[in-house]
């Protein structure tokens, strides 16, 4: 700790450089089969593996664009995700702040219920929410199955009981003081709320955003069935490589990375975010 | 107030004004009691539409004979009673046998899973919090396992666990000679093992991530008056670190259990729609029993019982655990 | 504030009164209807190397049907891996498309629902009558006693693929038309790290294709003749161990195959790693991984004696796409006319050389494209020696019960465990006991 008077002691460092390394390299092992394997002609792929590509090619990376629509799926799949993170991150501070700050009659039936939303498996409710779908399709013209709005909401409520759940956990670790401070000069509950509570729980909501993007961005099973061409995923879309002829591993590969370097990129970008947490001294 | 100013508020101003303004002409107390249920509300709405009404039709299904012959029409499939329930739990007969089986395998898969995610991921967010050259590299480097669309993650596993091709073979067998010949990993016992590695690679960034943001939220004073009682690194990590991150991973534990139990993308992808019996995780049954078989009578009665079982172990887990962290601060 | 919250209890209600109403019963739309004579919704199978490759091949054949009858069909290639779960809850909701494809082995389960359009003696004169059809095709229709289900589309059948070279090397001069004879070779074939036969061990539906045939070789049925589940019998038990000891006992299939699940088999072959096939029309399929059309032999899968014929001496389940009209849909004649579009000889040609499968309408099927020697075995097998899948409801239990059985003995032999009479008959009785109690 920058701050401690004490340096951290020997025993810790180099338990941390051991510790460290193996799980780099546990995390980098596919990362870099999946990067050599994208390199190398599908012939080579499927053969024996080797650590060194006998022979490097770009092939791949040109291939996928016409192999399967991927253009389409990563803009479907951005804006699904994005969209449905976003929702289920206002939505969970509007519930968390309530959870954390009031008390109220039915605060834990609430909180059990949205928690055991979590325990039914997600098959089952499949057949059902569907139905639900077409019918109010049916009933008022919505067309939520088959578009990118039903995969939104749907999606947005797959995250939302966790979000709530580590919200409420990250803002009752915000001091009262500080937006009780904020009400008595005058804000209301919800200035209390964006001037003070959020800005100090910037680290668990970029962690809770970065999580509900994610739920959306490799979901396969609800996608599989929700979408169609023009609204499939990139979770789905990616199984187009492999065909009823052959599996193009190199093109999965490709695909795969191709897709993560701006999710990737995205998180380097909110990685500040992420430790720049409660300054020493906010209440003063 | 004044020592927010440094903290970034643009965010809220719009949507405070927004949300502040009518709500003046109503009368405080109605206010302070209405606020919290408003504030609900979205998320009640959405838990109702895409959760909780659907769990209902699937408990009502789950009465019922549900067979390719009556999915085009609900209404008209006969009543089962509770004979799907039954045949699910008579463990003597093949069905309830083999759902047992499942249940044990994922169970034991849920426990070593969880432990090993939440064990590095709390291992490297702690590792991690002082600044050392290359820790922002670093840490972008762990969350790619969380960035990899699964499929294409588990796939990447798939390719790597081949018998005849596969980089585990090839590093195990051919490069240090630890078995006498290649293993099956997808297929045959081994395959619980794939299935935990590839588990354990996806899900521990998540804890990582998650106990890293948590860590922020602890006053650095704590660890200056720790150090100044003369505490050592290790007993700082103990009586400070793990204790203050007791609230986060209450649910972080929780979450990782009910996810890990639930998971499907993971071996669906990993084993397709049939998988090895050592592998047989309850998800993939029932999505077998159900989707596979058109029977979504039994399928359904098998995920009632799933979650009856969940309900049971997450109440017992948030008794113990709150009253375990109220001790502990008390 | 209050108008808020009444729109909210408002919407609880509605969400509720939703729930009701999906309980009550998915399709809205009770039979079907002529409301959108302009349009059409076409789900279509992936049958060629890609999905962008079959919108390429069904697209221009799309445009002649507009150009014909003023009808748009929009077709969307749907991925294997999740047509049945988009049928399911097409048929569920009642929200699918007008016109799919289906497995033909689906046909019996899917009439089961009663989802899809009838074929009766009225809707085939509608697309010009049944028996411009063949009749191994119509035989995977539907149930026995039915009007079928769906129309047949592309047919397809097993065939032994071998290649010319690995023969000529291990001085084998025919393909073997007995499992005798294959044993014999393949044991000259699978040496220096070349293998006889490669198969698809870890796949359900594969093994089922195989196991079949090599029941009914063995004088054994699946299903007795009033469907009922059947799968311990002498002849199911003798047919599936034959074909797993082919790597149990002859070891002439490589033990890495037991895991094999997503068509390695075929590019072992086409790589020259294995020397022969058994596979569905792999012509364009081999050609597009590189092998020249003439390194390659095709002749018919082998029996236990004699030649291919009917009873025990067929060599191949008749294979294929069937073309069926979802009964809800609100452009039934536009449906019909697409079908007898998509069947007609002009259209079977052009679609059926594009998937390397042979047409199941007669008046096509006579055509010089489809009498190329490799052609002429499958056509030949479709018509004397192929069998149809079992046309029972409960034909995806099936697949999945027994394939996954299989699967697992293909695990025990690859990890060198005895797969025996006894082993084979324990793990068919584990898997009839999961079929539903009929």
């Amino acid at each position: 700790m920058p701050s401690s008077p004490m340096a951290p002691p020997r025993s810790f460092l180099w338990t941390r450089l051991v510790f460290l390394t193996l799980l780099a390299g546990f995390v980098l092992l596919p990362v870099y089969v999946m990067i050599s394997s994208s390199l190398k002609p599908l012939a080579d792929v499927t053969g024996k593996f080797r650590w060194i590509p006998s022979e490097l090619t770009f092939q791949p990376y040109i291939d996928i664009w016409s192999t399967v629509p991927l253009a389409r799926y990563f803009v479907n799949s951005l804006i699904v995700a994005s969209a449905a993170a976003v929702c289920s991150v206002v939505i969970a501070v509007f519930s968390a702040y309530a959870v954390s700050r009031y008390d109220f009659r039915g605060k834990r039936v609430f909180t059990i219920t949205v928690l055991s939303t979590q325990m039914f498996p997600g098959i089952l409710f499949l057949l059902p929410l569907f139905l639900i779908y077409v019918n109010i399709g049916n009933a008022t013209g919505i067309a939520l199955f088959g578009s990118r709005g039903g995969l939104i909401l749907t999606y947005l409520t797959f995250s939302l009981p966790f979000s709530i759940w580590m919200l409420i956990g990250y803002f009752d670790s915000v001091p009262r003081d500080l937006d009780e401070a904020a009400l008595v000069d005058g804000c209301g509950p919800l200035g209390a709320l964006f001037r003070v509570v959020v800005p100090a729980a910037i680290p668990g909501i970029v962690a809770v955003t970065v999580y509900a993007f994610m739920t959306a961005w490799g979901e396969v099973l609800f996608a599989s069935v929700m979408t169609n061409d023009t609204t499939r995923t990139l979770a789905v879309g990616l199984q187009g490589y492999s065909t009823l002829y052959d599996v193009y591993w190199n093109q999965i590969m490709a695909a795969s990375l191709v897709v993560s370097v701006p999710v990737v990129a995205g998180f380097l970008l909110l990685q500040r975010y992420l430790v720049a947490g409660l300054t020493a001294g906010a209440v003063k | 107030m004044t020592s927010t100013v440094e903290l970034p508020v643009r965010k809220g101003e719009s949507g405070d004004k927004a949300a502040h303004g009518p709500r003046r002409r109503v009368p405080g107390r109605i206010r302070r009691i209405g606020l919290p249920y408003l504030l609900l509300l979205p998320a009640l709405i959405l838990e109702l539409l895409v959760h909780l009404v659907p769990m209902v039709i699937g408990i009502v299904m789950s009465f019922k004979e549900l067979t390719q012959f009556y999915i085009r029409d609900w209404g008209a499939a006969p009543w089962a009673g509770l004979d799907n329930f039954r045949m699910s739990v008579d463990f003597d007969a093949p069905v309830g046998e083999a759902l047992l089986h499942s249940f044990f395998v994922t169970v034991a898969f849920t426990l070593l899973s969880v432990g090993l995610c939440w064990l590095i991921g709390t291992a490297a967010a702690i590792c991690m919090q002082d600044t050392f050259r290359g820790r922002g590299l670093l840490r972008a480097l762990f969350l790619v396992p969380y960035a990899l669309p699964v499929y294409a993650a588990v796939i990447t596993w798939v390719f790597m666990f081949q018998h005849d091709n596969g980089l585990v073979n090839h590093v195990l067998h051919d490069q240090l000679g630890l078995t006498d010949k290649p293993s099956f990993w997808l297929i045959g016992d081994n395959s619980f093992i794939a299935l935990l590695v590839v588990s354990v690679w996806k899900g521990w960034p998540f804890a990582f991530l998650i106990v890293m943001a948590g860590l922020q939220n602890i006053p650095r004073e704590l660890y200056e008056a720790a150090a100044l009682d003369g505490a050592g690194m290790w007993q700082q990590i103990r009586r400070i670190t793990l204790p203050s991150l007791g609230a986060v991973n209450q649910v972080l534990i929780l979450v990782l259990f009910l996810w890990t139990f639930n998971d499907f993308n993971t071996p669906y992808v990993l084993f397709g729609k049939s998988a090895p019996e050592a592998a047989d995780l309850i998800s993939v049954h029932i999505y077998q029993a159900s989707f596979v078989t058109w029977n979504f009578g039994t399928g359904s009665a098998m995920s009632v019982l799933l979650l009856l079982f969940l309900l049971l172990v997450t109440g017992v887990y948030l008794a113990v655990t709150s009253r375990g962290r109220r001790a502990s601060r008390a | 504030m209050r108008s808020i919250r009444a729109a909210a209890v408002g919407a609880v209600t509605m969400s509720l009164a939703l729930a009701a109403s999906a309980c009550g019963g998915g399709s809205s739309t009770e039979g079907g209807s002529n409301d959108s004579p302009k349009t059409l919704t076409y789900w279509a199978s992936n049958q060629g190397a890609s999905i962008e490759i079959d919108k390429k091949v069904l697209q221009p054949e799309l445009d002649k049907f507009k150009k014909q009858t003023g009808i748009e069909v929009k077709v969307e290639v749907v991925p294997w891996s999740d047509l049945l779960n988009r049928i399911l809850t097409a048929t569920t909701s009642g929200q699918g498309p007008d016109v799919l494809n289906i497995g033909n082995t689906w046909s019996a389960s899917l009439q089961a629902t009663g989802a899809l359009l009838p074929w009766d003696a009225k809707n085939f004169e509608a697309i010009g009558g049944k028996d411009r059809f063949v009749d191994s095709a119509l035989g995977s229709t539907g149930a026995e006693g039915k009007d079928p289900a769906a129309v047949p589309l592309y047919s397809m059948a097993y065939a032994l693929y071998y290649n010319k070279k690995m023969f000529a090397d291990a001085g084998i001069a025919q393909p073997p038309t007995t499992w005798a004879e294959f044993v014999e070779d393949g044991k000259k074939l699978s040496k220096g790290g070349k293998w006889a036969l490669g198969v698809e061990g870890a796949n359900p539906s594969e093994n089922i294709h195989h196991a079949v045939v090599f029941a009914k070789q063995h004088g054994g049925d699946f299903f007795t003749a009033d469907g009922k589940p059947d799968f311990t019998n002498d002849g199911a038990v003798a047919g599936v161990k034959e074909f797993v000891d082919l790597m149990a006992k002859d070891k002439v299939i490589a033990p890495g195959n037991a895991e094999y699940a997503q068509n390695q088999s075929v590019s072992d072959f086409a790589k020259g790693k294995t020397a022969m096939l058994l596979w569905q029309s792999a012509s364009a399929n081999l050609k597009s991984q590189g092998m020249s059309e003439d390194s390659f032999g095709i002749a018919p899968v082998p029996v236990q004696s004699g030649t291919p014929g009917t009873g025990t001496g067929v060599n191949s389940m008749v294979m294929g796409i069937n073309l069926a009209v979802f009964k809800n849909s609100d452009n039934l004649d536009g449906a019909k006319k697409f079908v007898k579009f998509m069947t007609s000889d002009a259209e079977q040609k052009i679609l059926n050389t594009a998937y390397s499968s042979i047409p199941p309408v007669k008046g096509a099927q006579a055509d010089a494209a489809f009498n190329t020697p490799a052609n002429g075995v499958l056509k030949n097998t479709l018509a004397t020696s192929a069998v149809a899948a079992p046309q029972v409801a409960d034909e995806s239990q099936f697949e999945t019960a027994v394939g996954t059985a299989i699967k697992g003995l293909f695990a025990d032999a690859a990890a060198g465990r005895a797969v025996t009479t006894e082993s084979v008959k324990a793990a068919l009785e584990k898997a009839q006991a999961q079929m539903p109690a009929a």
